[in-house]
């Protein structure tokens, strides 16, 4: 699965995109999976009311299901127009 | 539908023209022209707007039948750059056609407050201060919910 960043997310966490092997269950396990592996993740997931995810490429939820997902993107609020 | 992501500029007059040319029985055309505004008390060197290839289209493609679905409709027209803009340039425009004006204008503003916290772009001011991520504003979130 890939999981992508953006924005101040990207800048924190130091890439734009990585894949990891492991399946996780929801984007919830997926985010404490990464929050446990490195400082610059545990910050940059500190307060997920400031963060959004897409899952293949659909806006979703933190609880939402991974199962069968290819892509799962974090970023901020977005500021479009 | 017309559906552009782009980093080139564009010209604002051009476009309005050609959706209108291609009309046909239609009474309205409504056009909105997002434009990047220098800031207060401190000159904006650059706007960098970032986005989500993989995602913009399809978030735009939806928010544009959403609007589609609510109005009467003819044709919609959505045009967004992406890159370094500067300050007075163009970011984006829509273009709404409709048999009746009221159709236009609503769905106008409609797009553009999907737009504005939907669509997967972000975007960065730099100053002589040093870079500053553009913070999503509640009222932007609030005005989704009149719809």
């Amino acid at each position: 699965m890939d999981v992508l960043y953006f924005a101040w997310v990207r800048e924190r966490i130091g890439v734009p995109k990585e894949r990891i092997d492991h399946a996780p269950a929801t984007v919830m396990d997926l985010v404490n999976d990464l929050r446990a592996r490195e400082d610059r993740y545990a910050v940059a997931f500190s307060d997920l009311s400031a963060l959004r995810v897409a899952v293949d490429q659909e806006l979703s939820d933190f609880d939402a299901s991974l199962a069968g997902a290819r892509e799962v993107a974090f970023f901020p609020p977005m500021t479009g127009g | 539908m017309d559906i552009r992501v782009q980093e080139a500029a564009f010209d604002l007059g051009a476009e309005a023209n050609a959706f209108v040319a291609r009309q046909s029985r239609m009474g309205a055309v409504v056009t909105f022209t997002g434009i990047v505004r220098d800031l207060d008390g401190t000159s904006l060197n650059a706007m960098e707007i970032e986005h989500y290839p993989g995602m913009t289209r399809k978030a735009l493609e939806k928010i544009a039948q959403e609007a589609r679905d609510r109005w009467s409709l003819g044709d919609v027209l959505i045009i967004h750059r992406y890159g370094t803009l500067h300050p007075d340039e163009v970011i984006m425009m829509v273009a709404t056609a409709a048999r009746h004006r009221a159709d236009a204008f609503h769905a106008a503003e409609f797009l553009m407050d999907f737009l504005k916290s939907r669509a997967p772009f972000w975007k960065k001011e730099v100053t002589e201060a040093g870079a500053d991520w553009v913070a999503a504003k509640d009222a932007d979130e609030d005005a989704l919910t009149r719809w």
